[in-house]
This record gives C-alpha cells, structure tokens and sequence, in this order.
C-alpha cells in the first residue's frame, strides 16, 4: 500500500522542491570556496537577510496602496538581491580580503563571527518572532499523475533550473566565466596574465549572495514565513548539499542540493513503515547525514569532486 | 567552582546590604521579588512575552494597592529571565533566580523546561506556578512546591480524542507531533482516548519543533486515506501543516492543540485556516468572567492583546500575592500552605488547587476558525 506510485512520486516531488532551494544556496558556497577556498558560513544568513528584506519591502509597498502581486514581488526580489549582494561585498571587501593571505582558519572562524552577528542583527531590526510571508499570488494545486504540485512550488523549480542553466553558461562561456575559472586555478598566475582577480572574488560572491538572496525568497514563499533563525539549518543542509556533491563543483552542489532533498523527503515518508514505527519521520536529518558520511569515507572529494592534490 | 561561588555570596551580601540602606530611607516598604522564566527569543517568543506581560500587569496592580506584609508595604519587581524553551538554559535560569531569592517562579512556559526546573525551585523551597505547563509528569513528580493555573495534557487529550471520534465522526485519524514533551505526551493521550472511543490511528509520525516543510509525513498520511489529522504543536509549525495539507490536496479536518487560537496563525495560515479545528485550555476569554477587562489592559499598556497564556499568568501571579498577603509575609517557608489551601477569583476563573498542585476545575475548549475568525464550538468540563 506504501508502494504506490502516485505517493512515491509525491514524495519525490516534495523531495525535489526542497532540493531546488538547498541547491541554489549550496551553489554559494560552493562557488566561494571553488575561487578562494573559504566555507562562508555567513552565507545562510546572507539567505535570511533576503528572505526578510522582501518581505518588509512587500509590506512597506502594501502600506503604500500597491496590492501584492507579481509585480511587486519582483520588485521586492530585486531589493533584497541589491542588499544581499551589498552585504555579500561588505564582507567579502572589508573582511575576507584582509584574511586572504592568512591561516585558512582565520577566515573560516571569522565566517562564523560575521553569521552569529548577522543572526542577531536581524533579530535586532525584524524582531524575534516568526514574520508571515503575504500571500502574493494565490497558491493553487497541479495535478501530475495522481500526485499534487501547487504552481508557487513548479514555478521554484523551473526558476532554480533556468538559474542553474544560467550559471553554467556564465562560468563555461563568458569572459568573466574564464577569469573565474582561472583564479581558481591560480590566483598569482591569473593575475600575471591581467586578470583583476579581486573584481573575480567580488563577482563571485555577488553572485552567490544574488542567489542566496533567490532562495531565501522561495523558502519563505513555500512556507509562508521567515524569522531570524532560517539561515541557520538551511546553511548547513546547504553546505552538507555541497559537500556532498563535492564542494568546489557547479555541478556537484546542484546535484548534492537536489540529492539531499530527495533523501530526505523520501526518508520522511518512508522510515516509520520500514521500521514498523520504530524510527519515525523526525529521523530524516540523520539519514541525510548518515548518506553524506557515507559518500565522504568512499570518495572523500565528494560526488563530483575532483582531486584537489594542491589544495589539501 | 567554589571561589567563584563565595565570590558571588559576598556580592550578593553587598547588594543585600545596599538594598537594605536604601528601602531603610525610603519609608518602611519591603522588596518582594517576583520571578519570571519563559521563552523571550526564538520561534515561541511572543508567547514567552505574553506571560511576562500578565506578570507585569498583576505586579503594577499589586503595587498601586499598596498591599501590606506585616507593618511593612509590599513593592513587588519582576525578575524576567529568558529560558528560550531550552531545558538545559532553563535550568540555568532557575538558579539564576533562585540566587536572587525571589518570592514565587511564575513559570516556566514549556513543560520541558518547567519539569526539570521543578526540582530546583524545590530545593529551594520557592513556589513555581506554571501558566501553561501542561504536560501531566509536572505535578506526578511528588514535589510539594509546583503549580500550574491551567487543565493537564491528560484531561485535554481525552477531551480532544472523544471529540474527533464521538462528534466529528473521524475513523482514520494521523496523529502527529513535535517529538518535545509537550507534543508528544499530547499526542500520546490523544491517541489513546481515540482508540478508548472506537477510532483508528492508521499513521502515528513525528516531526522536530524546528522543521516547516511536512510535505512528506502528509503524503503519507494521505496514502493511507486518513480523514482526520491532528497535530500537537505551537502556531508555526501548524500554519504551515494547515498550508501543506491544502497543497497537497489532503482533504481531512485539521485538529490542532498548541496554543491556537490566536492572530499569528491567522496571519501564517492565510486561506488555509479555514475550517481547522484548535484546542485551548480554560475557557475563551470573552466568556471568562473578567476576560474583556483584562484584554483591554492588556492592550493599553503593551499594544497587543492576549496570545494565550497571559490571562493564566496574571492569576498565577494575584494567587501567589494574595497568599502573601493572607499569611503577611513573603517567605515561602509561611505563605505556602496558604497557597495550597486558598481559593481566589481570577480572570481565568476560580483558582484552587487539590493536593498536586492542579487546578480543581479546569475546563477546555474546541474552537474551529471559520469566515475569518475563531468561533467557539465547545467547552468541554470533567
């Protein structure tokens, strides 16, 4: 009875749009540490901040007389990127930058100082409670064979893939692609040849923040709300995504993402009727960690990771 | 360890010492301590605050009463310490104001951080009323000096399980919960009264008091064509249940106790709070004898009305004065068994305890939300 194919497709539905968040923002970390091998751990406040900012930009712009909808969703969007993307350089110019040179532990323990502040600084500025998400477009349900998608949850996954796709191209063919590719190669012969690498860095980080910015909008979309805490488990299922595909990989962190996702809504459902409700759906976390330590004992770069004898 | 400790036992013999000097000029008044513990940051703040704000009320009024202890005129202050619902913080906390020898603990606000913290105030003698605690281990425990001014989780459970059975007709019911004390000991009780009346639990899950996304607990409940749902959890995590279900185009009441009704669910809920079902403890505060009266209070001095709790907090808080005042003195060691034995009138209603501490009537209500509001379906009684 568990085995039907519309639960299980439902299942790997739910799984997918979880996935396509954990992606877009794995996908900041990921292209970080690719460039200078920093894990930002500020990153998922970078995606709360985005989350938050939209939605006090919605409801400043109601108080103004303008009706929720796409438009000034869009709108909205387009304001917590710049923010996100401002605070993302702020941190990168006047925090990384200097660290550049230093032990890898410094910038990595500094991360963490700047996602502790940032956490309370939100808390500061939109209080300590959950904030409710309005309800701009009116969510309504899909039909797929037998199973349900509402078109807020499609439109987040054909959003992430076209973002995806997007990035791809960027990296693989254009110039701004190349040099970034390069830097990460290396970043003194990059520079040899003309390449400005800190507007690479800066870039990459604009990008990463842009996305998390993206993400922290779906997120409170799905759910309908957004409180100070968000960044916090959602950037470490995050970075556990990237990890897992093997972190400094585009492609790896859209697969670990979607990946992560698919176990873990998968593992919701099914763990109680395989245990015969011994273990139950509040399990879930640790078979997504379970699956990540198991990647990393047999191939220790992760998924897709490449071997990065240089760079141990 | 110790240093430490003697350090801290001089600096409070100071400040006692100082205190002292000071009320000693300012006419004979004594300083009564009221504590408050409760989550004040994290997804329950606004709950945690909605008790320190009955608290307050209670203390403003006790004080422009002018209320006397022996020959001496009561000033009561408020000590506020934030648990932030974590037992381990909690614990810490009730030392904390242990050490600032407060008169009564008006909390904690979970049963997960009131039952461990019992055993402190305990020791130290010191009364600690629950407003909210309601998980029946709290006052199963044998100690002398807990409270709580709200019907235990084993009453309302029974109540709700009849009521999904008996008059909802529900035969396939999912009982969910948050894996904390409070949720799953709900949700234990629950299930239990439904299979006492004849129904059946076909999905028993959980999920953790942080997660939003339940799409893959409901997909499953769905497979297994359940008509009824019930969820023991806070607002936060039930909005986003209440949304899910919709999407999922799970057609099934929703039931929920936690601390629905109220606005906040409204706002996260949206459309999808039509039709769902919440439990409350006690009875609405329209229909409580000074329920309008202390909402309009309630609203002038902190902008916001009633969430849940407060009502519960400001009769724990006039319960613990008006023995102190009946026994003219703010020592627990004297007021205590004043405390047990009195009866006071409160917002809530009659506050009496029997001999566990529990309230002796305490009464339960099913609302359900329906044309943009809560309406009251029942109020349930033993």
């Amino acid at each position: 009875m568990e085995g039907n194919f519309d639960i299980l497709l439902q299942q790997v539905l739910n799984g997918l749009v979880l996935g396509s968040i954990y992606a877009l923002v794995a996908l900041g970390y990921t292209m970080v540490y690719g460039i200078i091998g920093l894990i930002n751990f500020a990153h998922g406040e970078v995606v709360m901040v985005g989350a938050m900012v939209t939605i006090s930009v919605l409801s400043m712009l109601a108080g103004m007389g303008f009706a929720p909808g796409i438009l000034t969703l869009l709108l909205a969007i387009m304001v917590a990127a710049a923010v996100c993307m401002l605070m993302a350089q702020g941190m990168e110019k006047f925090a990384y930058r200097p660290l550049r040179k230093a032990p890898r532990l410094t910038p990595l323990i500094l991360a963490i100082g700047i996602s502790i502040a940032l956490q309370n600084l939100a808390m500061m500025i939109w209080g300590r409670g959950y904030k409710t998400f309005p309800e701009v477009v009116e969510t309504r349900p899909i039909e797929v064979f037998g199973a349900t998608v509402t078109n807020v949850q499609m439109s987040i996954m054909i959003i992430s893939v076209v973002i995806m796709l997007g990035l791809w191209l960027l990296v693989d063919k254009t110039r701004l692609g190349k040099a970034m590719r390069a830097t990460a190669q290396n970043q003194e012969v990059a520079g040899l040849m003309g390449i400005n690498i800190n507007r690479v860095i800066s870039a990459t980080f604009l990008i990463g923040a842009g996305l998390g910015a993206i993400a922290g909008v779906m997120r409170a979309v799905n759910y309908g709300q957004a409180d100070a805490y968000m960044g916090l488990l959602l950037g470490l299922k995050a970075f556990s995504a990237a990890v897992l595909g093997g972190i400094g990989n585009l492609f790896g962190a859209m697969a670990g993402g979607l990946l992560l996702g698919l176990i873990e809504s998968l593992a919701a459902g099914y763990t109680g009727h395989l245990t015969g409700g011994f273990l139950g759906a509040n399990y879930q976390d640790i078979f997504a960690f379970a699956v990540l330590i198991l990647v990393l004992l047999f191939r220790p770069n992760g998924l897709m990771g490449e071997r990065q004898a240089d760079r141990a | 360890m110790n240093k430490n400790n003697r350090g801290l036992t001089a600096l409070a013999a100071l400040m006692a010492t100082l205190i002292g000097a000071g009320t000693a000029n300012a006419a004979d008044t004594q300083l009564v301590r009221i504590g408050f513990a409760g989550p004040l940051t994290g997804p329950s703040a606004h709950q945690g605050l909605d008790v320190e704000h009955g608290v307050s009320i209670a203390i403003e009024e006790a004080n422009q009463q002018q209320l006397k202890l022996g020959d001496k005129v009561a000033q009561f202050k408020l000590v506020s310490e934030d648990d932030v619902a974590d037992p381990r913080t909690g614990t810490a906390v009730a030392q904390r104001l242990v050490d600032s020898k407060v008169a009564v603990v008006i909390g904690h606000y979970n049963s997960g951080t009131s039952i461990p913290t019992s055993k402190i105030y305990a020791d130290a003698g010191i009364p600690q009323i629950s407003p909210s605690a309601t998980n029946p281990a709290l006052t199963r425990q044998g100690i002398k000096t807990v409270f709580r001014v709200v019907n235990d989780d084993a009453t309302l459970g029974r109540y709700a399980g009849n009521y999904l059975v008996k008059t909802l007709q529900a035969q396939r019911i999912a009982i969910f919960d948050d894996r904390t004390a409070y949720g799953q000991g709900l949700a234990d009780e629950v299930t239990k009264a439904v299979k006492a009346a004849g129904g059946n639990v076909v999905v028993r899950e959980y999920t953790n008091d942080k997660s939003t996304d339940f799409n893959a607990i409901l997909t499953t409940a769905k497979s297994q064509k359940v008509d009824a749902v019930f969820f023991a959890a806070l607002d936060y995590q039930a909005a986003p249940m209440a949304k899910q279900m919709k999407n999922l185009g799970l057609k099934a009441r929703f039931m929920n106790i936690g601390n629905l009704p109220n606005d906040e669910f409204k706002k996260m809920a949206g459309s999808a709070a039509e039709g769902v079902y919440a439990w409350n403890y006690g009875t609405p505060l329209l229909e409580m004898p000074k329920g309008a009266a202390f909402e309009q209070k309630l609203k002038a001095k902190f902008g916001t009305g009633v969430v849940q709790s407060s009502p519960a907090a400001y009769d724990a808080t006039w319960a613990a004065i008006t023995a102190m005042v009946k026994a003219q003195s703010a020592d627990p060691a004297v007021y205590l068994p004043v405390l047990k034995s009195e009866s006071y009138e409160g917002v809530t209603g009659t506050i009496a305890f029997d001999e566990f501490g529990n309230l002796k009537s305490p009464a339960a209500t099913v609302f359900q939300f329906a044309d943009g509001g809560w309406k009251t379906l029942s109020v349930e009684r033993d």
